[in-house]
């Protein structure tokens, strides 16, 4: 699907006022982790705005796509996200990681609307989002399964036993999304544990590969939904590798290390904002 | 002898059945479907069963998913592989989001045997009952194992349920009930309580009869569900005895000994005496040696409380 120019307009504006959201939420709850956030929430925001099928009415429908963060770090991205859905109030992201709130550190399914697993423990997800996709099959739900995995997360093998299994099971519905951008905490990932060269492993453990833009936002809903609707039950999985850049959108962030697991001080926030336009 | 039934058959044949009533029950293995005996589902129910190959992380962690998916998810291998390699699967994946994952471990304690230490799973009821949410259950016998595969599907949310590869001789009659926090009390006695679990309630029963015949008066009880325990029934059979003797085939350090002592010593303080795997790893050998070098045999235990 081609995005309209007053379509991407629009789109363009709610990732701008989700990173808005996301900083402000950062800063408040004065822990998380800014630079993923920053780096995925282009796909987020592709992925609820113009891709999947969903209802912020029934978070349990039994027909919505499912999105599984893999990266579960990326929380504050996905809770953005779910509030601008409507899934539960805005005014609800500033309870972030406080005790007691529905918003935890890390994406948890049974306590906040809109997310359908949990995660946290890196290397995990691929295989969740496997197990959503088999069940789905065997009772003929047309659902597609969205994974984001981070790039540092592919040191984990149990990624590569899930990659065996989609491909094994050819389980069509199912396409991962790597947040290829090149940091984890340590450092670079090239220098930490190299996981290149992704488009031939991925390719080699028999997925279809196609790497794409991470922050164009025209690209990403084109190729996610070119591969959500001609995707077959039973068929090649895809990956997608979105190069992006960690901390997009606020230069102080951009592509350092070191805003990883580091929010927002108040003068931070203040450049930030302004950056964003939204002082 | 005692006529000798499998616990892993019982598994098998149980799964069979229930999937035949209910559509929503699927069941994942990792290469070992032939020793779990999750291959008599496999062979009936082929496109409702998965076989993960070797890895385990992505078993459990795929069976959650397929829980978030609305399916019963039985997931087999051996204990050791089961609860040791795919520990953090389990809390992530099974446990903390409360995800409808029955884990089916076979192959649990030193009666594994000739393998050897590699594959002796002697330490997961310590580290399952450690986990919040996890209901961890120990049959004394096939019929029991029957009743506890129907109670996990039936119930929602996560199990932990060890099997074994011995056949075990029959503790009861026929199919016992099931329910949480169940111990059954056996054997009625007022010098000690032995409290048992899995193959080591009938060894428990048998030094229990030829206690007797020296004057020495037991209770057995069967522990077969670990977590949540019968509290109170625990303490009522403590109460009554001088003394408190549990058995079991896993190591002393947090499984049946530990959960009687926590229990007990808070309640009912009694002297007790931990029969189990005292904190080392064995050795190959055939189940019976090993039983026999670990102190876990009828008379053992009655050595023991002589």
């Amino acid at each position: 699907m081609l995005l309209a120019a007053e379509e991407l307009q629009l789109l363009s504006e709610r990732a701008r006022l989700l990173r808005v959201g996301i900083l402000q939420m950062l800063h408040a709850s004065k822990s998380g982790h800014t630079g993923g956030s920053l780096s995925a929430i282009d796909i987020i925001c592709a992925l609820y705005f113009a891709v999947m099928r969903h209802n912020p009415q029934e978070p349990r429908w039994q027909f919505r796509d499912r999105f599984v963060l893999s990266k579960g770090h990326a929380a504050p991205a996905l809770y953005a996200t779910l509030a601008e859905c409507g899934y539960f109030s805005r005014s609800s992201l500033a309870t972030l990681r406080q005790l007691g709130s529905s918003l935890q550190g890390h994406p948890n399914s049974r306590l906040t609307p809109g997310v359908d697993a949990t995660s946290g423990s890196l290397g995990q997800g691929l295989s969740v989002a496997n197990g959503i996709a088999l069940g789905l099959r065997l009772d003929e739900n047309p659902a597609h399964t969205f994974v984001l995995l981070g790039d540092g997360e592919l040191q984990e093998g149990q990624v590569w036993e899930a990659a065996m299994s989609a491909a094994h099971f050819q389980i069509g519905k199912v396409t991962a999304i790597v947040d290829n951008n090149g940091l984890q905490i340590d450092g670079f990932t090239k220098d930490i544990m190299n996981v290149e060269p992704l488009v031939d492993k991925w390719s080699a453990f028999g997925w279809d590969v196609e790497v794409i833009d991470g922050h164009n936002l025209t690209e990403v809903v084109a190729a996610l939904s070119a591969k959500k609707s001609a995707a077959q039950f039973w068929g090649k999985p895809t990956a997608i590798i979105a190069k992006t850049i960690k901390g997009k959108g606020v230069s102080l962030f951009e592509n350092k290390a070191k805003y990883h697991g580091v929010v927002p001080n108040d003068e931070e926030l203040k450049i930030a904002l302004k950056e964003l336009g939204a002082e | 002898m005692a006529e000798l039934f499998g616990i892993r058959d019982a598994y098998g044949e149980t799964l069979v059945q229930l999937a035949g009533e209910n559509r929503d029950i699927v069941a994942l293995d990792a290469d070992l479907s032939g020793s779990t005996m999750s291959k008599l589902f496999a062979q009936k129910f082929p496109e409702r069963f998965f076989n993960m190959g070797i890895a385990e992380q992505d078993m459990v962690a795929t069976a959650a998913g397929l829980s978030l998916a609305g399916k019963i998810a039985f997931a087999s291998t051996f204990a050791v592989f089961a609860a040791g390699r795919a520990w953090e699967q389990i809390r992530q994946a099974v446990a903390y989001p409360q995800t409808n994952v029955k884990i089916v471990a076979s192959h649990g304690g030193i009666s594994v045997g000739e393998d050897g230490a590699s594959h002796q799973m002697t330490e997961d009821i310590a580290i399952m009952r450690a986990l919040p949410n996890m209901r961890v259950l120990v049959p004394a016998d096939a019929l029991e194992m029957r009743a506890i595969i129907k109670f996990a599907a039936r119930e929602q949310g996560p199990f932990y349920i060890r099997s074994s590869r011995m056949k075990f001789p029959l503790v009861y009659q026929r199919e016992p009930d099931f329910r949480l926090g169940k111990a059954d009390v056996l054997r009625e006695g007022d010098a000690v309580a032995i409290f048992a679990t899995g193959a080591m309630v009938f060894e428990s029963l048998q030094a229990a009869e030829a206690l007797s015949h020296k004057g020495i008066s037991c209770s057995v009880i069967n522990i077969s569900s670990l977590k949540p325990l019968a509290e109170e029934t625990i303490i009522a059979c403590a109460s009554k005895v001088k003394k408190v003797v549990t058995v079991e085939e896993h190591s002393i350090i947090g499984g049946l000994g530990s959960a009687i002592a926590e229990v007990l010593s808070e309640h009912c303080p009694r002297p007790l005496q931990r029969l189990g795997v005292r904190d080392k790893f064995c050795s190959s050998g055939t189940s019976q040696s090993l039983f026999e070098h670990c102190g876990l045999t009828a008379t053992a235990i009655v050595q023991s409380l002589s």
